[in-house]
């Protein structure tokens, strides 16, 4: 096997594991731009990954059949920015500490998902659903000599990630919106005196995190996992949360991040069969995502700064 | 002693029964009956010598977690990293437990101690990076967390040599187990441990509250600046808080290996032993005899929630979700304040008006 053909087979696999965390580390930007830290990403996939899958499985017993998945990511989305106002409402209106916030929604996620689970099936957890986002050869393109290995059994899901990575940088950076949250992450007294309605903008943040973290989810269960369990999210928004910081809260970072993080990923889980791959100790790529950030973060690896009030209820009138 | 003001009774007791009601409703929501459900609840809590028995013995880590992410919170600092240090603390027990023979005099004390000072170790890094690079903590916790669950899977398969996925049994010299204990609650896993955490609760209060460390560690978590303008090493102690706060996280995990289990095994996730130490340390408001109740309640409905299902077939992860809403209460403190004030204030103008 040469180099080549290992790409082959570990590409397509890096990326599906990099679309989830691209795509919740963009949920988490929207969030932590706008002042609200958001640890709860990881309880907000479990809501959408539970979301994708019974909304899937709903949607196949009713006939809609292959577009099923794809109704649901949708779906899920709804969900996450809806579950993600336990994290808004308290946070923004009642100056609840944001951390201990999403500790307990983390808390709280795996428990409702399980328990609806047990509701609707009796067991703990779903059967697999029939129709899965298939991994499928573009047309035309997994014909080009190399450059195939971003379009060999490859899920759309990746490309709509990689796609919302240069969206939500436009949005960000690029428009009025986009400058008030992160002003109001910045300095919401400022903000405030300039006229923004700094709650109004934090909670959509925060939705829109929930949004993100919510889709996030439901790819990684209607891609990866094709079930839902106590077990499907372990880790994965803590990952994304890592890929945001990784790359310095900005979406192109975030990108570049999430696509390291799950080749990282890639290499753990399939690496032992691989030549060369396979001398490298499986702990070593498990434990790089988090050793580098915090190697980041010390600024031993590029230095990162989070948006100045992060985590700091605003308090009008209060200097 | 500072005397305890009413409302800082009021909201983790206000918010314990908001949190119930929360459950009583997503029973009622999911189809079950919340009046059953609560009675197996209770009684799978403390309906019956072998209940007590284990709610105490679930109790143990709790309150060593609690207390270990409370000793952090009393200076400014938020320890979310417990869950990691509670599985280094474990395999370090277990480690010693296995590989020495020693009178248990020696033996035991020696396992407690390798928990602590193993634990002590990885929470030492947060505390580092925050005192030197500014690192904010709760983050660089997060991903030693990680960081901690695939290295001690990594040495439970290479280091100790795991077969089958658990190790082998620790020695009994170094074991907490108790049979006269376990008799006592018709044969529950209660062990020795819930004392040792009662103990280091008593050593938790004397440190904050009796020794100049403690007074420098509070103030720094009072006010940073100030402290530093009195001539207190700021960085010196947020260091050190993280590394008392790790010695606490590693002897919950002693409890698990020299006690419950006397033994690891490997593990995809967490224990959960260390987050919900935050929702103890919450509850409990920072206090020793606050985290040792709040951490035999939340042990307790752990433990009852398997009898709920049995009992009342009400699912089990419903006491996550009380838990949880427990948890936002309490730190929607402000707004369940606000409430109080407001209707205080109503009644005071109706009084007016007669």
């Amino acid at each position: 096997m040469n180099f080549l053909e290992v790409l082959y087979i570990v590409v397509p696999v890096a990326l599906a594991y990099a679309t989830p965390l691209i795509i919740a580390a963009l949920g988490g930007i929207f969030s932590e731009r706008s002042g609200v830290v958001n640890i709860a990403l990881e309880g907000i996939m479990v809501i959408g990954a539970a979301t994708g899958i019974i909304t899937t499985l709903t949607l196949t017993d009713l006939g809609v059949g292959a577009s099923s998945p794809w109704i649901a990511l949708l779906v899920a989305m709804v969900v996450g920015a809806l579950f993600s106002l336990f994290l808004a409402v308290p946070a923004i209106l009642w100056r609840a500490d944001q951390t201990v916030l999403g500790v307990a929604i983390n808390m709280l996620a795996i428990g409702l998902a399980i328990f609806v689970v047990r509701v609707l099936y009796n067991k703990g957890q779903t059967d697999f659903i029939e129709y899965r986002i298939a991994k499928e050869n573009v047309p035309f393109l997994s014909d080009i000599p190399v450059l195939k290995m971003f379009f060999i059994n490859v899920q759309y899901t990746s490309f709509v990630a990689i796609a919302l990575a240069f969206v939500v940088w436009f949005v960000i950076f690029k428009t009025p919106f986009g400058l008030r949250l992160r002003s109001v992450g910045e300095h919401p007294m400022a903000a405030d005196t300039m006229g923004i309605n700094v709650t109004k903008m934090r909670f959509m943040g925060v939705m829109l995190s929930g949004a993100f973290g919510g889709l996030a989810g439901a790819v990684y269960a209607v891609t990866v996992t094709t079930n839902f369990s106590g077990t499907t999210i372990v880790g994965q928004g803590f990952l994304a949360i890592a890929a945001m910081i990784f790359g310095k809260w900005n979406p192109l970072g975030a990108l570049g991040a999430g696509l390291f993080f799950g080749f990282a990923q890639a290499l753990s889980i399939i690496g032992s069969n691989l030549p060369v791959i396979n001398n490298v100790p499986q702990l070593l790529l498990l434990i790089a995502p988090y050793a580098l950030t915090i190697l980041a973060l010390a600024g031993l690896v590029g230095r990162a700064d989070a948006p100045k009030s992060v985590g700091i209820p605003y308090i009008k009138g209060k200097r | 002693m500072k005397k305890l003001s009413l409302n800082q009774l009021l909201i983790p007791f206000l918010s314990i029964i908001l949190g119930l009601l929360v459950g009583a409703i997503v029973m009622l929501i999911g189809g079950y009956d919340p009046v059953q459900g609560f009675i197996s609840l209770f009684e799978g809590m403390f309906g019956s010598p072998y209940a007590v028995g284990e709610t105490l013995r679930a109790a143990a880590p709790l309150i060593f977690s609690g207390l270990a992410v409370a000793f952090a919170f009393r200076t400014g600092l938020f320890n979310i990293g417990v869950e990691g240090q509670v599985l280094i603390g474990w395999v370090a027990a277990v480690y010693v437990g296995i590989n020495f023979d020693l009178p248990m005099f020696i033996h035991l004390p020696l396992a407690l101690l390798a928990a602590m000072v193993a634990a002590a170790i990885w929470a030492f890094v947060p505390g580092f990076l925050k005192a030197k690079f500014y690192v904010h903590e709760v983050i660089t916790s997060i991903m030693m967390n990680y960081i901690a669950l695939y290295t001690t899977n990594a040495i439970l398969r290479s280091v100790i040599g795991v077969t089958n996925e658990r190790t082998e049994s620790i020695n009994d010299s170094a074991s907490l187990a108790s049979p006269w204990l376990q008799e006592l609650t018709t044969y529950s896993r209660l062990h020795w441990g819930v004392l040792v955490a009662v103990l280091a609760a008593i050593v938790y209060y004397y440190i904050l509250q009796r020794t100049t460390l403690g007074y420098e560690l509070r103030a720094v978590g009072f006010n940073k600046h100030a402290s530093q303008y009195a001539g207190m090493s700021v960085n010196r102690n947020i260091v050190l808080s993280f590394v008392i706060s790790g010695m606490f996280a590693g002897l919950a995990g002693a409890m698990e290996g020299l006690g419950t289990f006397g033994s690891m095994t490997l593990s995809a996730s967490f224990t959960g032993v260390g987050f919900d130490g935050i929702a103890v340390a919450l509850l409990g408001a920072n206090t020793a005899i606050g985290v040792i109740l709040a951490a035999i309640l939340f042990a307790g409905l752990n433990i009852g929630g398997l009898a709920m299902q049995l009992g009342a077939n009400v699912p089990s992860e419903l006491v996550k979700v009380i838990i949880a809403a427990i948890v936002i209460f309490v730190a929607s403190g402000y707004a369940i304040n606000y409430v109080v004030e407001k209707l205080k204030g109503n009644r005071k103008k109706g009084v007016e008006k007669k």
